[in-house]
Order: C-alpha cells, then sequence, then structure tokens
C-alpha cells in the first residue's frame, strides 16, 4: 500500500487551485456592483451585494421585450437538457436493440453509417436542420429545439456495445420464458441497462444543457432562451456609457454551473456502483 | 410429460457447413437421454434445435404427438438449464423463477405455490429474496433447475449444465439431477462432452461424433459393446487400448509380439483390437502375454495406471497397487475381453462369440437380409 505523502497532497492542491481558481473569482466577482468590476477588475474578496445580484439575475425581466427571467431562462436550459438526455436515450436504446438484437439485412452496414456520422459535428447539418425545421414551422417551439438533435450515434455504439456484452443466454432463456421482443426489453434489458442509462444521462445532459449554437439559430422569442444564451445577451448592451453587468453575466455563469454539477452529484454514485457490480 | 422424437434431423449452416447430419433417436416418455460427444461434434446444436434456439434444417422433432419444428420455444412446453445459468441478474431468486409464469398469465396463487414447492424441493427456500449474485455456484445451479422445475414442462433440456461447478460439487449435483428426474419422471435430454457423468446420468447415452450418431445404448451395452473404435475411445476412462494387430489362424501379432486367443473365426487379417486398462492382467510365468516396456505410473490409490508401450505403441494397464513393477512386465487378457475393430472403417466386427451383443447383432443383420 503506497502511503500518502506531502507530495501527493501539492499535487492535488495545484489541482484543485486551477479547478476551482476560477470559479471563485466567478463567484466573489458576481457579489460587486458593475461599476466597481469595471473600474477595479476581477475580485477575490465578497462584495456585499451578492443576494441582491443573485436576486436580480433571477427575477428581474430583461432582454429586449423585458419579459424574460433568469428563472425563465433555467427553465429552458433545464428543458433542453432532460428532454436531451431523455430523448437520446429512448431513441438509442431502441437502435441500439434493434441492431444487436434482430437480424435483419444491412444492419451491420446501418450500424456503420450511424457511427461514421459521429465523426461529423453538429454544425456540419445545422443548416439544412434549420431550414427543415422552419419548413415544419417549428422554430421557437421546444419541439424545435429538441427532436433535430435527438438521434445520437455516441448513445447508439455505447449500447450496441453494452448490449452485446450480455450474454445470449439471458435472451434464450427469457424466449423459453415465454417473453417476447417487447417483454425482453422491457423486463431485462432495461433494468440491467440502468448503470449504462445514467453515464449516457450525464453526458447527454451537459451536452444540451451547453448548447449554444443551435438554440441561438432555433429561437427569436426570447421566451424560449437558454441561460447560456442570456449570458452572452447582457453583455451584448456595451452601447454608448452602458457598462455591461459584469455582475449579472458572471452570477449567470455561476447559475449555469449548478445544474450540471448537480446531475454529475446525484448519478455519480450510481455510476460508480453499476461500475463495480461486474455480473450482468 | 411426453415423449420426444428425432426424426432424420440436419443442421446446416449458412455456408454449407452440415453441423448434425440426418439424426434420428427416439425418447420415450420419462427417459434420461444423454447426448455426450467432443466439442464440435453437434450435441449443443441438436440440444438447441429441439429447445427452438436453432431452426430445423431438415427432419421433424415431435414432442408428444405435435411437429413442433415451428412453435416457439416458449410454446413448445420445454424448460431448458444453460451451462452459465443464464439467470435474470437484477431479479431476486423468486423472480427469475416466476418470470416464466408471470409471462403465461399464471395465477399468482399458483405461481406462489409452485415456487414454494420447486424452493422445498432444491432446498432454496432461504434464498428467495436474494439476487443471483449473491448465491455460490452451486446454489445458482439449482435456482437454474428450479426455474425449470416450476414450469413442470413435458422435457427438461441440460446444455453442460455442471460445467461451470468445481470437481466435487459436481458429483453432488449429478447426483442430485438423476434423483430428481427420476423423482419427477420428465422426459430429459442432456448434453456433456464428460463420458463420466453421460455413463452415470443417463438411461440411454447418444455417442456423437462429427455431427453423427455413432451409438446409442444403455451405459453399460455401449461401454462394453462400443460400436466403433471412436466410441471405444470416447467412452470409460483410461480410454480403451487400441492396437493394430495382423491375425494368424487364432493368434494375434502385433507387431513382433504374440497372443494365442484359440477363438478367431471368420476375422479380417487386419484389424484393430481393443481391450480396456483394467481387462489386462500381470501374466503367469507359464501364460503367453505381451511385454510392455513401463513408461510412467499414476496412483489412483485403489488402482495404479502404467502407461508404457507394446511393441512401439502406447499402452495403458489398470493394476492393482500391491503387484510390483519391473522396467518390463508381462500381461495378458482373456480373450473374452478383446473387441475387434475394422481398421479402415472402424466399426466394431461381430464375433460369433460375443455372446448376447453377438446374436443381436446376427439378428439385426438378418432383419436387413430380410427387409
Amino acid at each position: 500500500m503506497h502511503r500518502t505523502r506531502l507530495f501527493d497532497h501539492v499535487i492535488l492542491l495545484f489541482g484543485v487551485f486551477i479547478m476551482v481558481g476560477p470559479l471563485l473569482v466567478a463567484l466573489m466577482t458576481s457579489s460587486h456592483e458593475a461599476a466597481d468590476i469595471h473600474r477595479n477588475g476581477l475580485s477575490l474578496l465578497p462584495g456585499g451585494h451578492f443576494v441582491d445580484t443573485y436576486e436580480t439575475v433571477l427575477t428581474k425581466e430583461g432582454g429586449f421585450t423585458g419579459r424574460i427571467t433568469g428563472l425563465r431562462m433555467m427553465m429552458n436550459s433545464l428543458i433542453l437538457g432532460i428532454g436531451f438526455a431523455a430523448g437520446k436515450i429512448i431513441l438509442s436504446m431502441l437502435a441500439a436493440y434493434a441492431l444487436v438484437y434482430f437480424r435483419f439485412r444491412f444492419a451491420t452496414i446501418t450500424f456503420w453509417m450511424i457511427f461514421t456520422t459521429l465523426l461529423l459535428p453538429l454544425e456540419v447539418r445545422i443548416l439544412p436542420s434549420y431550414e427543415v425545421m422552419n419548413t415544419l414551422n417549428l422554430t421557437n417551439t421546444y419541439t424545435g429545439l429538441i427532436v433535430p438533435l435527438l438521434a445520437s450515434a455516441t448513445g447508439t455504439f455505447y449500447f450496441r456495445q453494452f448490449f452485446k456484452s450480455i450474454p445470449d443466454e439471458l435472451l434464450e432463456a427469457a424466449r423459453i420464458d415465454g417473453a417476447g421482443p417487447f417483454r425482453f426489453f422491457i423486463d431485462v434489458i432495461v433494468p440491467l441497462s440502468k448503470t449504462m442509462m445514467a453515464a449516457i444521462f450525464i453526458i447527454m445532459f451537459v451536452y444540451g444543457w451547453n448548447q449554444y449554437l443551435w438554440p441561438t439559430l432555433m429561437t427569436t422569442d426570447e421566451s424560449f432562451f437558454t441561460l447560456v444564451r442570456g449570458i452572452k445577451q447582457i453583455l451584448l448592451v456595451w452601447v454608448g456609457s452602458n457598462i455591461p453587468d459584469y455582475n449579472q453575466a458572471f452570477a449567470l455563469a455561476i447559475l449555469a454551473m449548478l445544474p450540471p454539477v448537480m446531475i454529475v452529484m446525484i448519478f455519480q454514485r450510481w455510476f460508480i456502483k453499476g461500475l463495480t457490480e461486474s455480473d450482468k | 410429460m411426453a415423449a420426444i422424437n428425432i426424426t432424420n434431423v440436419s443442421k446446416i449452416y449458412a455456408g454449407g457447413v452440415e453441423a448434425v447430419k440426418s439424426v434420428s433417436i427416439d425418447i420415450a416418455d420419462g427417459e434420461f437421454i444423454v447426448l455426450v460427444g467432443p466439442s464440435g461434434c453437434g450435441k449443443s446444436t441438436l440440444l438447441r434445435m429441439v429447445a427452438g434456439l436453432e431452426a430445423i434444417s431438415k427432419g421433424t422433432v415431435e414432442i408428444g404427438d405435435r411437429v413442433i419444428n415451428d412453435v416457439e420455444p416458449a410454446e413448445r412446453d420445454i424448460a431448458m438449464v444453460f451451462q452459465n445459468y443464464a439467470l435474470y441478474p437484477h431479479m431476486t431468486v423468486y423472480n427469475n423463477l416466476a418470470y416464466g409464469l408471470k409471462n403465461r398469465g399464471t395465477p399468482k396463487a399458483e405461481i406462489d405455490a409452485r415456487v414454494a414447492e420447486a424452493a422445498r424441493m432444491l432446498e432454496i427456500e432461504q434464498y428467495l429474496t436474494r439476487k443471483p449474485r449473491a448465491l455460490s455456484g452451486g446454489q445458482r445451479q439449482r435456482v437454474a433447475m428450479g426455474r425449470a422445475i416450476v414450469r413442470k414442462p413435458a422435457a427438461f433440456l441440460f446444455d453442460e449444465p455442471l460445467s461451470n461447478l468445481d470437481a466435487k460439487l459436481r458429483v453432488t449435483m449429478r447426483g442430485e439431477i438423476k434423483q430428481l428426474q427420476k423423482r419427477l419422471g420428465t422426459t430429459s435430454l442432456y448434453v456433456t462432452h464428460d463420458q463420466l457423468e453421460a455413463m452415470t446420468l443417463a438411461d440411454r447415452l447418444v455417442v456423437l461424433n462429427g455431427g453423427q450418431i455413432e451409438q446409442i445404448g444403455r451405459p453399460l451395452d455401449v461401454y462394453h459393446k462400443p460400436a466403433s473404435t471412436f466410441v471405444a475411445s470416447f467412452i470409460g476412462s483410461p480410454a480403451m487400448n487400441l492396437l493394430r494387430a495382423t491375425r494368424d489362424g487364432t493368434r494375434l501379432h502385433f507387431g513382433s509380439q504374440v497372443l494365442e486367443t484359440g477363438r478367431l473365426t471368420a476375422l479380417p487379417t487386419e484389424l484393430t483390437v481393443g481391450f480396456r486398462a483394467e481387462d489386462l492382467r500381470v501374466a503367469r510365468t507359464s501364460e503367453q502375454s505381451l511385454a510392455m516396456k513401463v513408461d510412467y505410473v499414476e496412483e489412483l490409490g485403489a488402482q495404479r495406471l502404467v502407461h508404457g508401450s507394446v511393441d512401439g505403441k502406447t499402452l495403458t494397464a489398470a493394476l492393482s497397487p500391491e503387484i510390483e513393477l519391473a522396467d518390463t512386465i508381462a500381461l495378458t487378457i482373456a480373450p473374452l475381453r478383446l473387441h475387434f475393430f475394422d481398421t479402415t472403417t472402424g466399426k466394431r466386427l461381430t464375433q460369433a462369440l460375443d455372446g448376447l451383443g453377438g446374436r443381436r447383432e446376427v439378428a439385426s443383420a438378418l432383419e436387413t437380409a430380410v427387409g
């Protein structure tokens, strides 16, 4: 057994400093007034305007139309993140189930076609996707925000690999036990995939939460704005003698970080528990 | 409970590989049949065709009076025990047992009763609320058997169910499977590559080789009258000694050594002679014998396996541990204990002195001649 020495702690502390330092600066700076920040730059000490900054950010109706609050943006981001993660899991599980358990022609080809799209970033197909949604009159809707991004090569790939590791005898036993394809999926595959689902959920939630380009393109109605867009919006007011509300931008950034952190923390225990229980 | 009739069943895989070649077996109601053979002989494929997990390329399988070639596995009224148990890992033992019944819409009260009965029979009552991963290998195997029992099927199919257990547990479970099958009286088809398991469990065993049946028969019949050199070397441990010999009247020449048998008639002059290790005994000085050069000895306690060679061909003799061993020992064998095989086809050659088996072979030969 290796004994921890001082040096090990130094390395860890260094890591913590790199990771947490910027967050601390953002948190502290957000508790100053905008003018203060403009004059003195970033700050490492609390400034005394903590509560009112966050209250303003969460409840003040802003934006061009003056109808969008931080709370609303947070809601939108959550809908997007959860809709994304849940939708992707359902869709990619079904796709992987079909690929692994049903013998149909061109299954391998189909899989590799899906897999190749892994290499293409969203930006490649963003304009055609927008055109489709626009024609369907789905801009400025949650459906339009979520549905076009649901097909997930990553998710399909992970679930396929996972399903392949489930012993065939389990399927055979289920067939003899009278479970049809649907039953087998619900009664055996889904419960066994719990940990995999948790892992994919974390990845996809954060991915959806951090989406910037797609929501920017799809939504012109401010009531659909997400947190990530909101931050950008605050810094856009640099006209005339206006000072951007740095404090509010920092506060939003901090708020935008909380849900992903929470998701990771909630699912992590499950995730690790699943990884250590090896038998399927 | 039902008879199973397998008629001219073949399995041809895409690409033309024929894994099972026109196999026919008639299994009586309540019979315990063991399919045995080396890996790749098609025994598992045959079992899986009966189970409905593989499509039947040619021929028919009947369970009861029903041809089940195109019937779903669940509708075939069979239950299967797998080598790796295939328990549902996320379900408790109770749910593992109950799952098949639930899918059939069996009433809750009956499920409870049947699971309780099976659990009592297999002594797994105290584990009903546990998950399979909290059980030992032997307990998992019992649960897998419980899952088969609760269904009260017409037939049990076992696919090497004991291979994942340690040697001692395997012997115990072997006994339990045998007793359980006798008690329930359910027709069983059991696949194994272990000839000892096959010998001890089977009412009749089916020796398969290269997708074809080499021999069907009761364990002792197969042991004493192997139909071919393959069966002779596969069934029984240590394997039967097989030596090429030339016949000269009633004498057999093994290279430079000669054995007088006094009973050889109507056999070809070139043949393969087989004899069991335990049928060899040390020759008295007055007797004619084979001189075996001893290579090494395996001590089994009750017996001693002496490996050596006669005229350059390897041979194994099972001798009593009291016998003193020299570098070369003189061995002899009762002529009645000799088996004769055709050197080219490997088939057993009939001998007038073969006794019951011989008479039966003559009778069947007559039958074919008449038919």
